[in-house]
């Protein structure tokens, strides 16, 4: 086996990831922490600073609910989250976010996020839930409060964590290793929180070239929080909800700013606006075809319909948006003034969190007042904080259940899984969409407290069977070792028949994908046959995962995340496959079932059990709370 | 290549025992090749062109061009972040250029103060109101159903 040395790291909370939700479990966890004398450690595989989706910032805050200010109420924002779910959602936990997301905000603000603020000191809205920010140091400033709450010598930055330590069905810790050098951790706890975010490059994505890496996802986040969960035998929910955003064609610069602040429309290639010409479509899907604003995926099934029927490309009208816009100003000065500041509020847009998209305009001289961009549906990702949904079923907080609801949705401390000691949050926990970064951190912050609480009521040192850590710490540095072992054979090390290299691998697994499970191959279209196809692929991918070769520290931690993004992919293929209807036809569709279901309005669950190896597709039912 | 160092400028962060570029990208891409004591993107088709490296290098010898398989040549985005604000230099492929100055932080460097001052009393580990709440939601209490 390699010679690595075995770094042992004791803690009563470990918080694993270091982005928003970590961030704000960082922050929670320390005040209580401190209150009942217990210890926290935070690891991240990368460093906090610039860590996980926000690393090049964000230009809006997506949910904020204006509480304090009348502007909405709690039930007003789970009603939107359910409508644009097409009605799969645990209205408990949306809920509890909601009630504590504008506490997080106004923290941000404090911390030195600028927030746009208009004439009266009111937040600038880009949309009725979102605020716009000068947000290039979003994730700068969020790390620094947990930095400073927790302490550095408390923050584990670069290593990267593998999976869970069990201890029967009780998880007591977290295996990884050191990118940086030859350390194998392991951290051993009495709580874990899991914040590692989503997955990308399950699905191929369009750019296949050097552009492999611009997804609109950023490629860092691997599936980690989903196979830490699956392999600790958590319950996991919504495995079949991925997203697939519309966006800035390419660089999938973000849209949000054009369609809602400056009120820009999408129309095809001979001018048609799919949302007008498309309309009756939307009675197939009521009654969440007719709420206001339509679903996300009802919207990107609309303008898929037209792209299908060779009526692309699409263009987000900004000529017409800002022509409209400057046109009411009252004079020449003033519509030239306003046409300044919108040029700069609309590259701010990108520059603050999509960089590439203003590096394409500038590469194809785009002035969006004179031309029309195009949009397009990039690749599926799975980010069930965003408009997805994918993530392990949590039990809700006790004072949000109904008598109906409490031996559904509740058992014993908010966001925790059904494995004892797992707490999750951010993308890790699932049926709680469009938290976004800011219901990200409060979820951590929730989730932070219930893990102190968890930890003072079961104080019980983590029991470790060193024989079990040895073992997992072979099993961890094998592609190392097979590489070793191989590599010399034959004249150049890419091309051995003992072993397969971690980008191939991961080829492997976008191609079969892409192809049966619905990626862009095929317009997101899949069905049973093709869907049993992919699994009987995957099946080969996840034998030959055995023989993953990895040349030093940096491979060894691609060989790991496309494990990750393996089994990832293996829960959402069982899980299109179980449900036997099409809910979302936006974000995938299944031909041999093509419309929505009375009896499928549940939500579909996997478990994945760890003593047989066996999965287990199960129903569980949805209430209404609010 | 997304990123690409400039030889002549990087001083490989003056053999320190982590450069910045190598600290700072979150996809683990920017490395120092020792010989030279020059940093490279090792993978640059898994760069998210996040521009990180570009931000934090001291010598400004990190650039990117933009990806290869869809990008036209000859444009450029250049940033310079001071502690307080962004400056962007964008050249357009037809020679114009743009500059665009936006705030970064209201606050000093280091100072973000975990409860944000707001006032901290609780200690009640079983109930839903987070350690700044309820003062930093701006509301009298945590709302909670109506039974
Ligand atoms: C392109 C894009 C645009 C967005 N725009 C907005 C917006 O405008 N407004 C908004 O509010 N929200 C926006 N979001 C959503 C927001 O970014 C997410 O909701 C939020 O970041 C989720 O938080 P998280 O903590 O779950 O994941 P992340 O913030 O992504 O954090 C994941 C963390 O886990 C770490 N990690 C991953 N794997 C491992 C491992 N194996 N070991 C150790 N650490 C690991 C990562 O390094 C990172 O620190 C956007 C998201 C994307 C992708
Ligand atoms: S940060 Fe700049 S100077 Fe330092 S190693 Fe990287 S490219 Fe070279
Ligand atoms: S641009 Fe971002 S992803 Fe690419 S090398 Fe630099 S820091 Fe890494």
């Amino acid at each position: 086996m390699a010679n690595f040395e075995t770094v042992t790291v004791k803690t009563d909370l470990l918080i694993v990831g270091g982005g928003m939700a970590a961030c704000g479990a960082a922050v929670e966890a320390a005040y209580w922490a401190k209150k009942h004398g217990l210890k926290v450690a935070l690891v991240d595989k990368a460093a906090m600073d610039r860590s996980g989706a926000v690393a090049m910032g964000l230009s809006a805050i997506n949910q904020y609910v204006g509480l304090k200010d009348g502007e909405n109420t709690l039930t007003d924002y789970v009603n939107y989250v359910r409508n644009d779910l097409m009605g799969i959602t645990r209205e408990d936990l949306v809920a509890n976010i909601a009630r504590h997301v504008d506490s997080t905000v106004h923290l941000f603000e404090k911390w030195g996020l600028p927030i746009w603020k208009d004439a009266e000191g009111k937040y600038v809205h880009e949309g009725r839930w979102q605020l716009m920010i000068n947000g290039e140091s979003y994730k700068v400033v969020v790390a620094e409060a947990a930095k400073n709450a927790l302490g550095m010598e408390n923050i584990y930055e670069r290593i990267f964590i593998v999976g869970p330590i069990m201890d029967g069905d009780k998880c007591i810790g977290a295996v990884g290793f050191s990118v940086r050098e030859n350390k194998f951790y392991v951290f051993l706890a009495k709580a874990v929180l899991v914040a590692m975010g989503g997955a990308v490059h399950v699905f191929k994505p369009r750019s296949a070239g050097e552009g492999l890496g611009r997804a609109w996802y950023p490629p860092w986040n691997s599936g980690s929080s989903c196979y830490f969960t699956l392999k600790a035998g958590c319950e996991m929910t919504c495995q079949e909800v991925r997203f697939i955003p519309v966006r800035f064609k390419d660089a999938y610069g973000p849209v949000g700013a054009w369609f809602l602040l400056f009120k820009s429309r999408a129309t095809n290639g001979v001018g048609e606006d799919y949302m007008v010409t498309r309309k009756p479509e939307l009675d197939k899907w009521t009654p969440y075809g007719h709420v206001k604003p339509v679903p996300a995926n009802l919207r990107n099934w609309l303008m898929l319909l037209d792209v299908k029927d060779g009526k692309g490309p699409i263009f987000m009208r900004t000529e017409e948006a800002i022509g409209k816009l400057s046109a009411a100003a009252a004079d020449e000065k003033e519509r030239k003034k306003k046409l300044k500041e919108l040029e700069s509020e609309a590259w701010e847009d990108f520059l603050d969190m999509t960089i590439s998209q203003a590096l394409l305009w500038a590469s194809t001289n785009v002035a969006p007042e004179e031309r029309a961009s195009e949009i397009a549906a990039a690749e599926p990702y799975f980010i069930g904080s965003h408009s997805g949904a994918s993530g392990a079923w949590v039990s809700g907080p006790e004072d949000l259940q109904t008598s109906q609801t409490k031996n559904e949705y509740f058992w014993g401390y908010a966001h925790m899984a059904t494995v004892p000691g797992i707490f999750c949050a951010g993308d890790a926990s699932g049926a709680s969409s469009h938290k976004f970064s800011s219901g990200s951190h409060a979820e951590g912050r929730i989730c932070a407290k219930a893990a102190i609480a968890y930890i003072v009521d079961h104080n019980v040192e983590p029991k470790v069977d060193n024989a079990k850590i040895e073992a997992m710490k072979a099993e961890i540095l094998k592609p190392l070792d097979t590489f070793a072992e191989h590599s010399k054979l034959t004249s150049d090390a890419g091309i051995n028949p003992n072993y397969i290299r971690p980008k191939m691998f991961m080829f492997r697994l976008q191609k079969l994908m892409d192809e049966y499970a619905g990626g862009v191959s095929t317009a997101f279209t899949t069905s049973k046959a093709n869907l049993e196809k992919g699994l009987e692929l995957l099946n080969y991918l996840k034998e030959d995962s055995d023989k993953l070769g990895a040349e030093d520290l940096h491979e060894l931690m691609r060989c790991w995340e496309n494990i990750h993004r393996m089994w990832q992919a293996e829960a959402h293929v069982r899980t299109i496959l179980f449900r036997e209807e099409t809910r979302w036809p936006g974000y995938y569709f299944r031909a041999d079932l093509p419309s929505m279901k009375d009896e499928w309005k549940v939500f579909a669950n996997c478990r994945w059990n760890p003593a047989t190896g066996e999965w287990t597709m199960l129903k569980r039912p949805i209430y209404q709370i609010f | 290549m997304p990123s690409y160092v400039i030889n002549d400028k990087c001083d490989g962060c003056k053999a320190l025992d982590k450069t910045a570029c190598q600290h700072i990208c979150p996809n683990d891409l920017m490395v120092l090749n020792k010989e030279t004591m020059k940093a490279y993107n090792r993978e640059p088709e898994m760069c998210w062109e996040c521009y990180n490296c570009v931000k934090i290098c001291p010598q400004q010898a990190v650039e990117v061009r933009g990806y290869a398989d869809f990008v036209p040549l000859g444009a450029t985005v250049s940033p310079l972040r001071s502690t307080d604000s962004i400056m962007w230099t964008v050249k357009f492929r037809n020679g114009l250029l743009k500059r665009f100055k936006f705030p970064i932080r209201t606050t000093a460097e280091g100072t973000a103060v975990p409860d944000g001052g707001w006032p901290t009393a609780g200690d009640d580990l079983k109930s839903p109101v987070l350690f700044t709440e309820p003062a930093s939601l701006g509301l009298p209490e945590v709302l909670t159903l109506k039974k």
